[in-house]
């Protein structure tokens, strides 16, 4: 990857639903290697976003680049360079530990041989060897995210995207699994995260705030706090997201700030 | 390639470890055909009917006549042979003919045996057995009337013997598992085709998994085939169990081609299917999809394609509305292959209707697919 390493690239991004903007002229970089953090409140346009960088939902406006191949444009490429876990975790229940595995592999064409080979790596690594013939609904929540995110890993994208991964677990689970996070960065692999847990935001290395479809804040955790004048990413959330008029009005209205 | 193979093998794996569901899939058709081949009633009016009149006389036409003025029948058809008849009845121009022998006044008048022939078509066989009573009344009366006119003509009244002969195409011995089964294979193609698509499409939305699979570089046909091709083996075993099934319980023939049943059939598969498909792009959860499925296929086709209810005794609207119901088609293709042995010079229509609806809907189903959940 050339051009100064940027892994996510969108200017001026826009998508519009009839007359309503869910996301609003959106202009902002990813490095290559970073953990970028992407937040917002519910219906801030997230999701949308997210959306038109994995090449899910056509741009109305702007553009976008994602491991350097346009959004609107290649669709294949990009699809190929990504990986994706929701909150869902996007798991078969009724397959076993290696048939997923194997499934995944085949959609992104690797062959018998590398499936093989990934596969006994990943269930050593994740210490799930005793488990790769049991289903996936019978093994326990932390693992089957933990096991999610290395399907998403498994074709060795250059983007992977976690669309709330550690929603629903415990804090322990989500510790280890922000870990496998930090290691996936290390090892040069760009990662865009959403969350609501706000301690969680702290651990990224830069992160953007999204409210009613723009992008109200953006930068390093520190320096966006010290830009505000917030003590906490938490507290600057709660701030950014009161001015969304939609969002302000039924809860305070006396006043807008 | 080995892509779309690693989705049809999850796929077949969801299918087996679902035994449940398989096994419902499997032997609902099979009780369905001893509950159905025990149980159908039905009822008429509008026959279609021939005359075949080779040497037309002032008897004849008063009967012609007779027979055009009750409602029960629909003069389409008079010709003067015999032969002419084999082709009208395949077409399914005509249900019903009556056939005159050739001075057929004369005979009356000289008191000699007049001789007529009702040829009935039973492949529908509650409404060919109705159809025959009533060409029998019809003819009745007539001679009746004869009787009468001479016996105040003449006090001592000449004899009039009209003397008749009946016959049941297709299906002589009427039986009606003749007839249900045809419409029970559309039923089960439907319920196959379009509820578990639309239930097994919609699960992988709930899941999320249908999300994985749109973001990965897979195209949306081949995450459409991936997820129908499993179903359609299904779907064939069990259409095959039921002609099987049909034939050593019911003797039901199939007297025309196996393989053109099949392939009319597949055309009415991908039909259903694509009906599944658009419902299940339209619902976000397996019940709506299910109801769905059921009001706009399963309903239908139970009640609108001349399975239970023949289309000739519904109200004009709905008669009308039958003609958007896939199931119609198929039904009134397979009843002709299976009991009259026609092939496709006769049902090329009814297939041109089929592959037509095919068409459209795959074209609305895949845009509605790549639109909604891509």
């Amino acid at each position: 990857m050339t051009a100064g390493a940027l892994a996510i690239e969108a200017k001026e991004l826009t998508r519009t639903f009839g007359t309503f903007v869910a996301v609003d002229r959106i202009t902002f970089d990813v490095r290559a290697g970073e953990v970028f953090g992407f937040l917002g409140a519910n219906g801030a346009g997230k999701t949308t976003a997210i959306r038109m960088l994995t090449g899910l939902l056509a741009p109305s406006g702007g553009r976008a680049t994602v491991a350097g191949h346009d959004v609107a444009t290649q669709t294949e490429a990009v699809k190929r360079n990504i990986g994706y876990m929701s909150q869902r975790f996007s798991l078969y229940e009724d397959l076993t530990v290696a048939e997923n595995i194997r499934l995944y592999g085949g959609i992104y064409d690797l062959s018998a041989r590398e499936i093989r080979e990934r596969t006994d790596r990943m269930i050593g690594r994740l210490g799930l060897a005793h488990a790769a013939s049991t289903y996936v609904r019978s093994i326990p929540l932390g693992w089957r995210q933990k096991l999610a995110f290395s399907v998403a890993l498994l074709h060795e994208p250059r983007v992977v995207f976690l669309d709330e991964p550690t929603s629903g677990v415990d804090p322990i689970t989500r510790r280890q699994f922000w870990e496998l996070i930090y290691e996936t960065a290390a090892a040069g692999t760009t990662v865009l995260v959403t969350t609501h847990y706000m301690d969680e935001a702290e651990y990224c290395d830069r992160i953007s705030i999204m409210v009613a479809g723009r992008i109200a804040a953006i930068g390093a955790p520190a320096d966006v706090k010290r830009e505000f004048g917030a003590d906490s990413i938490d507290e600057l959330f709660v701030q950014l997201a009161r001015r969304d008029p939609a969002r302000a009005k039924p809860a305070t209205p006396e006043r807008t700030p | 390639m080995s892509a779309l193979l690693g989705l049809l093998r999850k796929e077949a794996y969801h299918i087996r470890r679902d035994r449940r569901t398989l096994a419902v899939l499997i032997f609902m058709p099979v009780v369905q055909v001893i509950l159905f081949g025990f149980a159908i009633r039905t009822d008429v009016e509008n026959v279609r009917l021939a005359i075949v009149d080779p040497a037309p006389d002032h008897a004849t036409l008063a009967l012609r006549n007779r027979f055009a003025a009750t409602d029960n029948f629909r003069l389409t058809a008079v010709v003067p042979r015999v032969e002419e008849l084999e082709g009208l009845f395949q077409r399914g121009t005509v249900q019903q003919a009556i056939v005159f022998a050739p001075g057929f006044a004369d005979r009356i008048a000289r008191g000699l045996p007049a001789r007529v022939l009702i040829i009935t078509d039973a492949t529908e066989p509650n409404t060919g057995s109705a159809a025959q009573g009533y060409a029998l009344t019809v003819i009745q009366t007539y001679e009746r009337d004869l009787i009468a006119q001479q016996k105040t003509a003449s006090a001592a009244g000449a004899n009039v013997r009209i003397v008749l002969a009946v016959r049941m195409r297709f299906n002589p011995t009427r039986e009606s598992s003749n007839l249900f089964v045809p419409g029970l294979m559309a039923f089960i193609l439907t319920v196959i085709s379009a509820l578990m698509t639309a239930i097994s499409l919609t699960r992988e939305k709930e899941t999320g998994t249908l999300e994985a699979l749109l973001v990965s570089p897979l195209k949306p046909w081949q995450i459409i085939v991936g997820k129908v091709l499993p179903y359609l083996a299904v779907g064939f075993v069990s259409v095959l169990l039921v002609i099987l099934e049909a034939r050593l319980i019911f003797d039901v023939p199939l007297r025309g081609s196996l393989f053109l049943l099949l392939a009319e059939g597949l055309l009415f598969i991908l039909v259903s299917l694509s009906l599944g498909i658009l419902i299940s792009s339209r619902t976000s959860s397996q019940r709506v999809a299910m109801m769905g499925a059921m009001i706009g296929t399963m309903l239908p086709t139970m009640l609108l394609s001349g399975f239970i209810f023949p289309i000739e005794s519904m109200p004009l609207p709905l008669q009308i509305v039958t003609n958007v119901v896939p199931a119609r088609w198929f039904v009134e293709i397979a009843r002709s292959i299976m009991l009259k042995g026609v092939g496709l010079a006769y049902l090329w229509q009814e297939t041109l209707v089929l592959a037509g609806m095919a068409v459209v809907l795959l074209v609305a189903s895949t845009r509605s697919f790549s639109e909604r959940l891509a």
